[in-house]
């Protein structure tokens, strides 16, 4: 096959395939299926490794998620910052620090779905799939900044800009020519777990509770609107 | 003043004879179901014991409920706001499923299945989570009627503060003593629960006071657990939603009472309306230990006061539910006699489930000898009875026996004047000095008398009615909700997608 039909599946194509899948069904899931939104804890059946399982993965995927949004959104604010090599080391050290964080996590989480008959039960297929994923991803992620160092500066004059022609409607993939098989294997995988989002439990995500820290201490809910 | 009204409850302990009735009934209709099976919204436990989850009262271990800070403000023990962010992931004082128990059955197939052999097939008991041969350790009323009484109820938390001569009466051979104490959800006026969940899935029903979870709001955020100090908000395993006593509000809607008070075969429980001044639940929440018996009292409101009755027009509250307010049973337990008493005050929940504290047995405690039955001293002295003072204190008055005193004098009081009035043994001089004693009048020992010993079932459950058409109305066309009423989840209620 040509590379070039190829390139414009995986990185056009399929990122619009699954944009669209996540838009749609979160918000279709949302309305039909509201009671299957949940982080679905099974910290009941088994409370010890679940904290050294749960917290680093969870305090390492949203340093690392948020790092990709900040450097996607304000890509010249992150090159401004990395002017500085100090502060480009810190930023560095501190992504890769959090990838691995976020890998010790998943590892940690599969061995304790793995080790407990109890909580076996309560893990189905969808989120094997989705740890797999997760797993792949992450170990990706980390190879890239190993591999590839300084990726918070040439995410911002390489992703940035690719992400941008996708979401603008007008997707220009020649940004990504002569990127490593590698970062490539990485974009696509984040689309395809973009796409799946919605058929799993990461859907918890969306409905993170922010109201609690403003509204009131009890809730009546009366008939009407009282 | 702000009046509103809440469906309150009142259990008479004397009367409870631990038969478990009232948590079958709830069982059966409410959490018969997969990942519900450790639930029980009502379970009845053996004082002194430790309970359902094991040692829920020990809030060291749970930090369930509110405390007072130094500068005076309310926080929740567990996962206050300050902590919910950091917590959210795991949430440290979540009790397991190893608190409550692991559900199990038998493995009944192995008695038809078993290959041929030398002896009799066994049904094993299998784990009702995995599926896997079960060793039990523990289950429902595992400390039933003081079972292992050196492991639970050597350890209740309620022991706090006895003597040693105490505890070891308590449970000495011949003369050891134990009383039941049912337990539902208390539909408390400042639940933690309600102010702990994240999601905002929890609520207090206005019109009722009946506390709820919304399902389909609920993501499993798991702080109502860790929260409620009575551990009366359960985690579904299966469905990852928590769960609670809903007072069975369906049957309520429809005038019917609760299922578990419905089949009371002791006839202990009692439900009625109670108005109470909502503008002044935060100030009575922080008043301290010492006072709040007190101060949760003076917040039910006298429903025959005009003003009273004014405030309430004023906040929609009906004509038909101030009547019934002021035939409710609960009210005059609790506000007019004063011989209920609130479980664990000092929660600080404001819990709307009172308990009528227990008087029997009526043998008194003496080191050598069983009291002579004459008739200076035919009922025990209070402070000489056999469940100490101190332990239903600890139970019924955040520590401090004045409310306890009373509501036991009063009901001793009652005893004289029936036993004067009907067996005639004793003098009436001395069964009216005794109802003066505690403050109690001829009448009012008649009236006690006769809800306690001779209600009858509109006597015990003055249920209001609940106008949820005119809700169904605001939401939609009554006829559309006549077609679709009673269908619930259009698919099963199944973990995640």
């Amino acid at each position: 096959m040509d590379p070039r039909v190829l390139d414009q599946f995986l990185f056009i194509a399929l990122p619009y395939v699954c944009l669209f899948t996540f838009f749609l069904m979160t918000i279709y899931r949302y309305r039909t299926e509201k009671f299957s939104y949940s982080s679905l804890s099974s910290q009941f059946l088994e409370n010890k490794q679940h904290f050294w399982a749960v917290v680093p993965f969870h305090y390492g995927i949203l340093a690392v998620t948020l790092g990709h949004f900040i450097a996607f959104l304000v890509p010249r604010t992150v090159l401004a910052w990395n002017s500085h090599p100090l502060r480009l080391y810190i930023l560095e050290i501190s992504a890769l620090a959090f990838g691995l964080l976020t890998l010790i996590g998943l590892i940690s989480i599969v061995m304790r779905r793995g080790s407990f008959s109890k909580i076996r039960e309560v893990t189905t297929t969808t989120d094997w799939i989705l740890f797999a994923l997760l797993i792949v991803q992450t170990v990706f992620g980390i190879s890239i900044a190993v591999i590839y160092p300084w990726g918070s500066s040439w995410f911002a004059t390489v992703l940035s800009p690719y992400l941008w022609s996708i979401f603008l409607l007008n997707p220009d993939i020649s940004y990504l020519a002569g990127s490593p098989l590698l970062v490539r294997s990485h974009i696509v995988l984040a689309f395809l777990i973009i796409g799946f989002f919605p058929f799993t439990r990461l859907v918890h995500l969306l409905v993170v509770p922010n109201p609690y820290l403003w509204r009131k201490v009890q809730v009546v809910r009366w008939y009407g609107n009282k | 003043m702000q009046v509103r009204s809440q469906v309150s409850m009142v259990f008479h302990l004397d009367k409870c004879i631990g038969c478990h009735t009232c948590s079958v009934a709830c069982k059966n209709i409410w959490t018969d179901r997969k990942g519900a099976e450790y639930m029980w919204w009502n379970n009845v436990e053996t004082k002194p014991g430790t309970g359902f989850p094991t040692k829920w009262e020990d809030q060291d271990k749970y930090k369930g409920g509110f405390e007072l800070t130094d500068n005076g403000k309310l926080n929740i023990k567990s996962t206050s706001k300050t902590k919910i962010i950091p917590n959210i992931f795991h949430n440290p004082h979540m009790p397991t499923m190893d608190d409550y128990y692991e559900p199990w059955t038998y493995d009944y197939q192995n008695l038809f299945n078993a290959p041929e052999g030398p002896v009799q097939p066994t049904a094993k008991p299998i784990s009702m989570i995995d599926g896997k041969d079960i060793d039990i350790q523990s289950g429902p009323n595992w400390d039933d009627d003081l079972g292992g009484s050196p492991i639970y109820a050597e350890n209740d938390p309620n022991l706090k503060g006895l003597t040693e001569q105490q505890k070891h009466e308590l449970s000495a051979i011949e003369r050891l003593v134990f009383f039941y104490f049912p337990r539902i959800c208390n539909h408390c006026l400042n639940p933690c629960c309600v102010a702990s969940c994240p999601s905002g899935a929890l609520y207090k029903r206005g019109e009722d006071g009946i506390v709820l979870i919304d399902q389909q709001r609920c993501r499993a955020w798991r702080s109502c657990v860790a929260a409620c100090p009575y551990k009366k908000t359960y985690f579904n395993w299966f469905t990852g939603k928590s769960e609670k006593c809903i007072l069975c509000f369906p049957r309520l809607e429809t005038g019917q009472a609760p299922a578990c008070f419905h089949s009371c075969v002791g006839r202990i429980r009692y439900l009625g309306v109670l108005l109470y001044d909502a503008d002044r639940l935060e100030e009575v929440a922080k008043l301290p230990d010492e006072e709040l018996v007190e101060g949760h009292r003076s917040l039910i409101l006298d429903p025959f006061d005009p003003q009273v009755i004014a405030e309430a027009r004023k906040n929609g509250i009906s004509e038909a539910v101030l009547e019934s307010a002021q035939n409710s049973p609960v009210y005059k337990f609790v506000k007019v006699w004063k011989i209920a008493l609130p479980p664990h005050i000092e929660y600080r929940t404001l819990p709307m489930l009172f308990y009528v504290p227990p008087m029997s047995p009526v043998q008194a405690s003496k080191p050598e000898d069983t009291i002579k039955h004459n008739s200076d001293n035919l009922f025990h002295d209070i402070d000489d009875s056999r469940v100490p003072m101190r332990f239903l204190a600890n139970l019924f008055g955040a520590g401090h026996e004045g409310g306890v005193r009373y509501a036991l004098s009063k009901q001793k009081a009652v005893r004289w004047h029936r036993r004067a009035e009907t067996v005639g043994d004793v003098d009436r001089e001395t069964a009216d000095r005794i109802l003066r004693e505690a403050n109690c009048s001829r009448e009012e020992a008649e009236a006690i008398y006769e809800l306690t010993t001779l209600c009858k079932f509109e006597d015990r459950f003055v249920i209001p009615p609940m106008h949820r058409e005119q809700a169904i109305e605001m939401m939609k066309d009554p006829y559309e909700h006549k077609k679709e009423v009673g269908f619930g989840f259009v698919s099963g209620p199944a973990r995640g997608l």
